[in-house]
């Protein structure tokens, strides 16, 4: 099994070799020229980098022209002023300068996400282009380009050629492509892909459960920079010249156009869209009437494919044979649901509680003038169980996403095991130990059940951030063994290789927590576990929530008095932000304030 | 030193711009508060409504007609972009709602390329837009007083659409609690439908004043897009009082940097959103706890 998924694993690299290999031969026959396929694989270089960012961590950048021109003009002008002779030297300091321009339009446009990064990245681009068409044009040679880049120099057994255009222009730029996609099929297959990967897919919980995740957001951002800086370096020492639309806004358009046509998230996907439109462009180029017309045609070829076919053409390819092959071999169906957990007689016995684990003093949150939670101050006992319920709205979630760090406080002071939580933020407060559940599943839908563990594993094995971007995920086992044996606790292990989307809700609600139990937390949160699941679900879910209790802290909000009065050791009562009573579940049954607002208050009854 | 007069003359040119960029920014700002999402069709738009008024104004000698027909034309395209495409998009990821509508934009212009050609096209001033004005320091073309008075009429306009009719209620609503907004089942299509057609006609009808000034062609329209993004950056996006705020301001960047140096007025107005980024990541008037 594993062999097979290692071979099928350099599959795709064996298969680009060959076609790489055997287009000199194929595109003759299909009227291809040379430069045709070396355009296109200077724009798939580009690409590689924009479909890490874009397709696998979902950063989508309409500036990545700044890159490109940074990179090509550099290059371009270190050589054709002569301060650099050597090409490869030249290409190196183009690329390492678009890489540190990526870091600084990185750290700024990445302040915010969504439609403002597009926005954003899309205006520096343009900024690009306005530094380099006059401020700069003494060196750019502004709408000029740099003509004269000399061509590509190699020495081979101590004979040094001269690469020139045509096919060994081709074989040369082939040569760097194929460099580049197996460097990105790397860092796609590696810890460090598998978190950019959880980032499109969940960017709330991934910090949630311990990734930095601004950090691998700007490194990704870099690397697209760097892709770009060569690839523009490139297209300098092809064409023998350095034209100033590689800064042009159409050109980063032109890029997002071709990964999204070819299939974004694939990596090969904006080398097959550049293919489509430049060879388009082409043909239609022989007929005089129809010489501009191929953007039109690429234009709505594109808005179709976004509406009707959005994985594009090498996406859309892969998911039908991966339906064939599932339909081949379908996921053997779990023998027997796990029940074990409702075999158990007794929930849980009380726990013997210890000193403070956290100790929560004056805590408000305000949202201008409506305040949410106000001065809430309660101690968390080591190993107890620990229940807040109330009214709706009364606070409690709120209370939980500040305590958890998701939030910050407008006053007051957390402290967990000694150490002042109050600004620390929820990556930190992961790593030291506490873990929340979500009230509304926050699971990675694009990953299968065993992968939703196994992306928290990885924080807490790798810490905030790791560059680890060349470590195969399989070499390490250990990750995976950790992720079956979480699974195992909540009795989710039969399912770990199906897709998390085919899961059912009770199924799903206990991936919630299994995500949550992988940093191995000493306190954990949980909002509401047993939200709208059937009776059957809930008894099961109860089972487990005493049973998790048993090896640590737990603070529970819920509003199942039932599960909440046989599982709890402690509970705090919370209306209208602040804490109406606490005390032991039967001193709470007693309490005269709580039955007010429970029975007979303003807020009315909760349906238990 | 530059003369006052010179001062002066780029105050108002700065005015005359900004108002316009207000203009077709409020139209990005009335589409993104009430259907949650940037329009990156809005410069192709833009493009439209200037064709369409160019046509209008060489059939009918009127620049008041192809004024009013090349808005409604754009308004137009708009409502039927919408009810055609734009509405499938509602319940996709935000990353397709930007593609499809840049995809759309790039049809618009390569569509015009196709039938108009590429080649741009001079739109004469209108007889009543001709002659300078000696305003005591510095002579100044009628016409760009004209525009920062067109402008100003039609953002007018549209306040009064959004802050005392029920569809402007309802974008309000929109840009201050989209999903309760939903909820109340209020986003009936209709509305959603006519608010794409009123943000398509602002983005057209700048279009339209804009034309005698910097001549028409198809790809016209991507540098009002991009300095229409600079400025509901700076603004702040969803605010319509952000949009008219930061079109002055970046109607004023670029023409009293180019004053100084015109190679360096772009670089500066960028400059200028790197830094409300920096300091103020939401914009002069944004809003807290919108992405």
């Amino acid at each position: 099994m594993k062999r097979s998924a290692g071979g099928r694993a350099l599959m795709a690299e064996g298969i680009m070799a060959a076609v790489l290999l055997a287009l000199p031969w194929l595109a003759p026959l299909l009227h291809v020229t040379a430069d045709v396929l070396t355009r296109s694989l200077i724009w798939g270089l580009f690409g590689l980098g924009f479909d890490v960012l874009f397709g696998f961590t979902g950063l989508l950048s309409f500036g990545q022209a700044a890159f490109f021109g940074t990179g090509g003009f550099i290059a371009a002008w270190l050589l054709t002023s002569q301060t650099v002779s050597s090409v490869a030297l030249a290409l190196l300091i183009g690329t390492a300068a678009a890489g540190v321009y990526g870091l600084i339009v990185g750290y700024i446009s990445l302040r915010r996400v969504g439609i403002y990064f597009a926005m954003i990245t899309l205006a520096f681009g343009e900024m690009s282009f306005f530094l380099e068409n006059s401020p700069l044009s003494a060196l750019t040679g502004g709408e000029n380009g740099l003509p004269g880049v000399p061509p590509p120099g190699i020495e081979l057994f101590g004979r040094s050629y001269t690469v020139h255009s045509g096919w060994p222009m081709y074989a040369f730029i082939a040569v760097i492509f194929f460099v580049g996609y197996v460097i990105a099929r790397r860092i796609i297959r590696s810890p460090y892909g598998m978190v950019l990967r959880a980032i499109r897919t969940n960017p709330r919980r991934t910090p949630a459960v311990g990734h930095d995740v601004e950090r691998y957001k700007l490194s990704a951002f870099v690397l697209a920079a760097i892709y770009a800086g060569l690839a523009g370096g490139l297209l300098g020492l092809f064409q023998g010249y350095m034209p100033p639309d590689a800064f042009y806004l159409d050109t980063s358009g032109q890029l997002v156009l071709s990964t999204v046509i070819g299939g974004r998230g694939t990596l090969i996907g904006p080398l097959i869209g550049a293919f489509t439109w430049i060879d388009l462009r082409e043909v239609l180029q022989q007929f005089p009437a129809l010489g501009a017309a191929w953007k039109l045609v690429f234009g709505a070829i594109f808005v179709l494919i976004v509406t009707l076919f959005r994985r594009g053409i090498a996406g859309e390819i892969g998911a039908l044979l991966d339906r064939r092959r599932r339909a081949r071999s379908p996921l053997p169906e779990p023998a027997a649901p796990a029940q074990r957990h409702a075999a158990a007689a007794p929930v849980r016995a009380r726990a013997s509680t210890g000193p403070a684990i956290l100790e929560v003093r004056n805590v408000a949150k305000r949202y201008g003038a409506f305040t949410a939670v106000e001065d809430i101050s309660l101690e968390v006992r080591e190993g107890e169980l620990l229940a807040i319920i109330g009214p709706n709205g009364a606070g409690k979630s709120t209370l939980l996403n500040v305590l958890a760090g998701e939030l910050k406080p407008s006053g007051g002071g957390i402290m967990f095991r000694g150490g002042d939580i109050t600004h620390a933020g929820v990556i930190d407060v992961c790593h030291r130990g506490i873990s929340k559940t979500y009230q509304i599943n926050q699971l990675f839908p694009d990953f299968t059940v065993c992968e939703n563990v196994e992306i928290a594993v990885l924080a807490h094995a790798r810490g905030r951030f790791r560059a680890d971007c060349f470590r195969s995920l399989d070499a390490d086992g250990s990750r995976r063994a950790r992720a079956e044996a979480i699974l195992d606790k909540v009795g989710l292990l039969p399912f770990a290789n199906h897709p998390t989307a085919e899961m059912s809700y009770g199924e799903k609600r206990r991936l919630e927590i299994a995500i949550a139990l992988a940093n191995e937390p000493r306190l954990l949160f949980m909002d509401e576990p047993l939200a709208g699941m059937s009776p059957v679900e809930r008894a099961e879910a109860v089972q487990l929530i005493g049973a998790l209790a048993t090896e640590r802290t737990v603070v529970l909000v819920e509003h199942d008095m039932d599960a909440v009065f046989r599982l709890a050791d402690r509970i705090v009562v919370m209306q209208n932000g602040v804490k109406l009573a606490e005390g032991t579940p039967e001193q709470i049954r007693n309490d005269a304030d709580v039955q007010q607002a429970y029975l007979g208050g303003v807020d009315g009854h909760e349906p238990a | 030193m530059p003369s006052l007069g010179l001062f002066l003359s780029q105050l108002f040119n700065g005015l005359a711009l900004g108002a316009l960029l207000a203009l077709v920014a409020s139209g990005l700002t009335i589409i993104f508060g009430t259907l949650g999402f940037v329009n990156f069709a809005h410069g192709a738009l833009f493009a439209f409504g200037a064709y369409a008024g160019f046509l209008t104004y060489q059939a009918s000698g009127s620049f008041v007609l192809a004024l009013v027909v090349g808005a409604a034309a754009t308004g137009l395209l708009g409502l039927l972009l919408e009810w055609g495409l734009i509405r499938r998009y509602y319940d996709r990821p935000p990353e397709d709602q930007i593609l499809v509508t840049f995809g759309v934009g790039i049809v618009i212009v390569e569509s015009l390329r196709a039938v108009f050609g590429g080649l741009t096209r001079n739109v004469p001033l209108p007889s009543w837009g001709n002659g300078i004005l000696n305003l005591h320091y510095f002579f100044y073309p009628v016409y760009r007083l004209q525009v920062l008075g067109i402008a100003a009429l039609a953002l007018f306009a549209l306040y009064l659409l959004i802050y005392w009719t029920r569809i402007g209620l309802i974008v309000r609503a929109g840009i201050e609690d989209p999903l309760m907004v939903r909820m109340l089942g209020i986003r009936v299509p209709r509305i959603l439908t006519l608010v794409f057609g009123i943000g398509a006609l602002a983005a057209g009808f700048a279009g339209v004043v804009d034309s005698p000034i910097v001549s028409v062609a198809p790809d016209v329209g991507s540098r009002v897009l991009v300095e229409s993004f600079v400025v509901v950056v700076i603004g702040g996006l969803g605010s319509f009082p952000g949009a008219i705020v930061g079109g002055l301001i970046a109607g004023e960047i670029l023409s009293l940097t180019s004053m100084i140096n015109p190679a360096y007025s772009d670089v500066a107005l960028y400059g200028a959103m790197a830094l409300v980024l920096f300091l103020l990541p939401r914009g002069l008037l944004g809003t807290e706890g919108r992405i």
